[in-house]
């Protein structure tokens, strides 16, 4: 891949953004349903069907569980499928998400994160997509904009790999994201197609003895989502946790490729360490809030305190060695979790960075901070204060309270 | 009997490897269909109903052909014969 | 009709050599209706045929890993989704097809589902899939419940049915509600062609699967599929409840295009010769879930079951084509 020329500079928000590189990704069926903050993809994208623009069959289903379910159907037929939800809608889709998984279609979905009901919030906070985390999609948060772009091209690459086959999802902050104007540099459409190139479909061996492109087609008919018994189930099962695994190298190896490409690359693809090196307190974020606390690790920096940030950029596969080799030198770690796992102690993030650390020698102080839920902002004092916190604790040697609650009237 | 095969050997997403027509349901009956061939007009009634498609039209021999490793002796085709040819017994070994 | 309707002319003879689609060696109950509905449906496809097919006893029996019955490309995802699956494979198709990237040629698509996945868990996704304007056939066989999960009423069981989730009590005689209109639901979408049929009447079932087949846009098909198992009756005598259900105007079956409708000949033949009509009782009397309410105390609702009948054919008779 060559790096590409001139770059356009768009004004988009999240959603738009996501509309757009779903545009450019010759993309074959879509099937959605509306829903706060992820309906400006579905009507940008809706208006690029009216208009001619793309070559999408564009089907504007009743639920959430038939736009999933009706893009499985059409990825086993071996069409490229792209779909969007929050929310309720995601979790409406709950048992197609494991279904989807299970079926091995590349899938690809933007979840504009929001906050689940009851009572109805339609701002930003990740329990939807986090709720969702064993479900067997790859999970990829964004920053801003430009990597929800970014991210959604990439998408199709990851998800599509023969080795890989599990549907994906791109994360970006309701409203934060979705609903916010920023900078984008798009690419030209050649180069995004090029880059996703023809959708890949493994060969599997069928019923009539013949080993043939993985899709329904009357030439070579196959039986797809059959009940498998106490004898086989599992196995299936033990695939898809490999899939996971070739997954965590794909990932790294698109976003590789993609930084030659055009320049941006996040990280390593699994995380993305800033100012970690020789950092003594870090924090580690998923999503949006990550920029913000960009912004403090500099101020602090400036005062000449050691903080670091590791954005945790792919959640699933939990990239477990990266987040280990990230983080041994932390002494003092918080995790900001943007959702609750109800009578867990604490969010899923604090829970997955902390077993991923257990089998480090030496344990850093690791304290988690719920914030934002339902969409409440976090001020840059707040954050600031998480860094304070640390430091404190780091001093005191006492750990005060493993969960805080980030501007939460108490 | 051969040894299932393991997960690194299996079709992803559990496409099915073999056809139906291996799996011999023959062995559930315990009334079996015999035919009284004279009293068969070759209606092809039985041909239609049978749930298992196991009575088969054979063209090329002009002959009906009861294929007992699949029928699992529910009786439709006796009940519907129309001249009665067919008579549900006791299976016999 | 779509396309010019030459209707399609068959002899017993083509239809028992063309080979089986559904094939020997399914894990259905002996003496099955359903399985006997689908071997039939098979028979009447034209070309290249997907099937999909919602969770329900016709999808167990024939997809138990590795074993498949299917000779033509299948996909099963959940309980609700025959109609969102066809909705999908329809529109991959479509566009797939304006890209160059499969054959040029038309594809049938049948969607598959029992009652279960067709009047109660799956009716959201086939009204939706109805008014968007798929094309496809959505092919229901109703074996009256839950069959198998264990025989559980549905929207389709019958009034007075004993099931194991509206079992024959001493307070509560079986399920008390009608069975749901579901052809009637169906043809109010204003589809090109809603239709009923009962295995027994197998020619008059299979042109009305390519009928089906050959509307451009979706169309939708009720065929009555006795189960032995879950009805406590004699398998042999599941095509003979067939008969019985359309005799006694319990199944009647009939066809509209467009939203015209006409009787078909079984049918037909009593609307023309009501001295014909059977009562309830001759279809009811073999079937083990009615069994409780040939007793005194339940004596009323027989009655209300035969006078719902009745309604429903004179209602029926009315919205047909004159005989």
């Amino acid at each position: 891949m060559k790096k590409v020329g001139k770059q356009e500079m768009m004004a988009l928000n999240g959603d738009e953004a996501v509309a757009y590189a779903a545009k450019q990704s010759d993309v074959d069926v879509v099937a959605a349903y509306p829903i706060t903050p992820q309906t400006i993809i579905v009507e940008r994208f809706s208006e690029y069907v009216a208009n001619g623009e793309v070559q999408t069959e564009f089907v504007c289903t009743e639920s959430e569980h038939s736009a999933l379910t009706a893009c499985l159907a059409a990825s086993a037929t071996g069409a490229r499928t792209f779909t969007a939800s929050a929310s309720a809608g995601l979790a409406l889709m709950h048992e197609m998400l494991f279904v989807t998984s299970g079926c091995r279609a590349p899938v690809v979905m933007a979840i504009a994160n929001r906050a689940l009901s009851a009572p109805l919030n339609i701002h930003g906070d990740q329990s939807d997509s986090m709720a969702q985390r064993d479900s067997g999609w790859v999970q990829i948060y964004v920053e801003n904009t430009q990597e929800a772009y970014d991210s959604i091209i990439q998408a199709f690459r990851i998800a599509e790999d023969v080795g890989v086959s599990l549907p994906v999802i791109v994360g970006l902050d309701g409203f934060t994201l979705s609903h916010t104007l920023e900078n984008v540099k798009v690419l030209p459409d050649d180069v995004v197609l090029k880059f996703v190139g023809v959708r890949p479909l493994p060969n599997v061996l069928t019923h009539e003895g013949k080993s043939v492109p993985f899709k329904l087609d009357p030439e070579n008919p196959m039986t797809m989502g059959p009940i498998a018994l106490t004898n086989y189930y599992f196995e299936f099962k033990r695939q898809q946790e490999e899939a996971m695994k070739n997954a965590l190298e794909k990932i790294q190896e698109i976003n590789k490729e993609f930084a030659k490409m055009t320049g941006r690359g996040y990280g390593d693809g699994l995380v993305e360490p800033y100012q970690l090196d020789d950092a003594e307190v870090a924090v580690v974020c998923v999503g949006s809030t990550s920029g913000t606390l960009k912004t403090i690790v500099d101020e602090l920096r400036q005062e000449g305190v050691k903080a670091g940030l590791l954005r945790l950029r792919t959640f699933r596969p939990l990239p477990v060695e990266a987040l280990r080799s990230a983080l041994q030198s932390v002494k003092a770690v918080a995790v900001m979790d943007k959702s609750l796992s109800f009578g867990a102690n604490g969010g899923a993030v604090y829970h997955e960075v902390r077993h991923a650390l257990y089998d480090n020698k030496v344990h850093p102080t690791i304290v988690n901070y719920i914030y934002g839920l339902g969409g409440r902002d976090s001020s840059t004092s707040e954050l600031r204060r998480v860094y304070e916190d640390l430091l404190r604790m780091l001093k005191t040697g006492s750990v005060e309270k493993p969960v805080h609650y980030l501007g939460l009237r108490e | 009997m051969s040894r299932e095969k393991s997960w690194k050997e299996i079709a992803p997403a559990g496409v099915c490897s073999k056809s139906s027509v291996g799996f011999m349901t023959g062995d559930w009956k315990t009334y079996m269909p015999i035919r009284d061939l004279e009293k068969c007009t070759l209606c092809l009634t039985c041909v239609m109903f049978c749930p298992d498609g196991a009575i088969r039209w054979r063209a090329e021999l002009g002959k009906i052909e009861f294929d007992f490793s699949f029928c699992k002796g529910c009786g439709i085709c006796a009940n519907e014969c129309p001249t009665k040819a067919i008579k549900m017994s006791l299976e016999q070994e | 009709m779509t396309s010019t309707s030459q209707e399609w002319k068959f002899t017993t003879k083509e239809i028992a050599e063309k080979p089986d689609l559904f094939l020997s060696g399914h894990r259905a109950c002996a003496g099955c209706g359903p399985a006997t509905v689908l071997r039939l449906i098979m028979k009447a496809t034209r070309g290249p045929t997907i099937v999909t097919e919602a969770t329900g006893c016709m999808e167990v029996v024939s997809s138990i890993y590795p074993y498949t019955s299917w000779a033509v490309p299948w996909l099963h995802t959940a309980f609700e989704t025959a109609a969102a699956n066809a909705s999908g494979i329809e529109a991959a198709l479509k566009v797939m097809r304006k890209k160059g990237r499969v054959k040029d040629e038309h594809v049938d698509i049948i969607a598959l589902a029992g009652d279960g996945g067709t009047y109660d868990i799956g009716l959201q996704a086939l009204s939706g899939a109805v008014e968007r304007g798929h094309d496809f056939l959505f092919i229901l066989y109703d074996n009256e419940g839950y069959m198998n999960t264990g025989i559980q009423r549905s929207g389709g069981t019958p009034m007075g049915a004993a099931t194991t989730t509206t079992p024959a009590g001493s307070v509560i005689p079986g399920k008390l509600e009608a069975k749901k209109p579901i052809a009637e639901i169906m043809l109010a979408h204003e589809m090109e062609y809603v239709a009923t049929a009962s295995a027994y009447y197998w020619r008059d079932l299979l042109t009305k699967v390519r009928k089906g087949l050959e509307v451009e846009g979706p169309a939708f098909l009720h065929v009555f599929a006795p189960c032995p198992r879950g009805w406590r009756s004699d398998p042999a005598k599941t095509m003979e409840y067939s008969k019985l259900a359309v005799e006694s105007c319990v199944f009647p079956v009939w066809e509209a295009v467009n939203g015209k409708r006409q009787l078909s000949t079984p049918s037909k033949l009593i609307a023309l010769a009501p001295q014909k009509k059977k009562p309830v009782n001759d279809y009811m009397k073999g079937q083990g879930r009615f069994r409780h309410l040939f007793t005194p105390q339940n004596q009323k609702v027989l009655d209300e079951i035969q006078r719902l009948t009745d309604e429903r054919w004179e209602q029926l008779l009315k919205k047909c084509e004159p005989v």
